[in-house]
C-alpha cells in the first residue's frame, strides 16, 4: 500500500505536498494528521511544521486486476490485464501468448477465475459488482457458438417433436440460449435440474 | 505451485497470515494440503463447495504441465 508522510507550514500545505508525491487526488486517500503545527510568533519564533500521513485508499477494482495478473503469471510469464469499467460491471480482458491454458475446456478455468474474482471483490466492498473475466475475446466467440448450437437444436426439437436437453452450463451461458430462441415461436425453452447440473431444455410448442 | 495456492486463497480470507500449504509427494501424485484459520474455513469452501471447486479448477489447470497428477486437499 502506498503512503507518504509529508510536512508543510499548515496541514493543508502538507496534504497538498503529499498528494503531489503520490500523484493522486484528495478523494482517493486517507489522511492522518500527526501534528497540526504551530504558527509561532510572527511566523518565526516557535513555529512548528504540520505533519500528515497520507495513505492511498485500496481500490478493489485495481486489487482484483493484480490478483488476476498474479494467478495468470503462474501459467505464463507475460499476461496483460485490461480493465474496462461500465457502471457496476467490470470487464477484465486477459491477453497473452498461451492464453488457451487459462481458458480451459469449455472455458471452465476462465469461469473459475471469474468466480474467484467475484468472491474477492465483493468481500472487500459493499457495492455489488458484476464481474466478467474474458480472454482474447473468448466470451464473444462462445456466445456465437452457443447461438448456433441453440438454433440447430431448436430445429432438431421441431423435427423429432421431442424435448432436447443441452449439457449443463453456467447461468450466463444458459441465458444466451434462452435469448437466442425467445423469438422462435415453434419451441419453448426452460431450465431443468439444480446447480451445477442445471441445463436448458428445448421443447417443441404444440 | 504452493505460491499459486497462497496467492489464490489469501485475498479470500480474513486471516491471510494463517494460510498454509504443505505438499506431500507420492508415487504418482503430489498432494497439496491447504489449511486456513478455523474462522475462514467457510470462505474457502463456499456454498455447496463452489469456491473450493473454483480453486481446484485453477490449480489443476496450472498443474496440467507437470508430469505427476496433483491433488488439492482443503483442511
Amino acid at each position: 500500500m502506498k503512503q507518504v508522510t509529508a510536512s508543510g507550514q499548515t496541514v493543508e500545505d502538507a496534504v497538498q505536498s503529499a498528494l503531489i508525491q503520490l500523484n493522486t487526488t484528495e478523494d482517493q486517500v486517507d489522511i492522518d494528521v500527526i501534528d497540526e503545527g504551530k504558527k509561532g510568533v510572527l511566523g518565526i519564533f516557535g513555529a512548528k511544521r504540520a505533519i500528515v500521513k497520507v495513505k492511498v485508499k485500496d481500490d478493489p477494482i485495481e486489487d482484483a486486476a493484480n490478483y488476476l495478473k498474479q494467478i495468470a503469471a503462474t501459467f505464463e510469464s507475460d499476461v496483460q490485464v485490461q480493465t474496462t469499467i461500465d457502471g457496476k460491471s467490470i470487464n477484465y480482458e486477459l491477453s497473452g501468448e498461451k492464453i488457451a491454458m487459462l481458458i480451459g475446456k469449455r472455458g471452465q478455468t476462465l469461469n473459475a477465475l471469474q468466480h474467484l474474482v467475484q468472491v474477492m471483490i465483493n468481500r472487500s466492498t459493499n457495492d455489488r459488482y458484476r464481474i466478467v473475466v474474458d480472454a482474447e475475446g473468448y466470451r464473444n466467440r462462445r456466445k456465437e457458438t452457443l447461438e448456433q448450437l441453440a438454433h440447430r437444436l431448436a430445429d432438431k426439437a421441431i423435427k423429432v417433436r421431442k424435448n432436447v436437453s443441452l449439457e449443463p452450463m453456467p447461468s450466463y451461458e444458459r441465458k444466451i440460449i434462452h435469448s437466442a430462441l425467445q423469438d422462435n415461436e415453434k419451441i419453448e425453452t426452460f431450465s431443468d435440474g439444480s446447480e451445477p447440473n442445471r441445463h436448458v431444455v428445448i421443447k417443441p410448442a404444440r | 505451485m504452493e505460491a499459486l495456492i497462497e496467492t489464490i486463497v489469501q485475498p479470500l480470507v480474513d486471516h491471510p497470515e494463517d494460510v498454509r500449504v504443505n505438499s506431500k509427494e507420492e508415487a504418482s501424485k503430489i498432494v497439496y494440503h491447504l489449511t486456513v484459520n478455523p474462522d475462514d474455513v467457510g470462505k474457502v469452501i463456499g456454498k455447496n463447495g463452489r469456491i473450493a471447486k473454483s480453486i481446484r479448477t485453477v490449480v489443476y489447470a496450472a498443474g496440467a504441465n507437470t508430469k505427476k497428477r496433483i491433488y488439492l486437499d482443503i483442511m
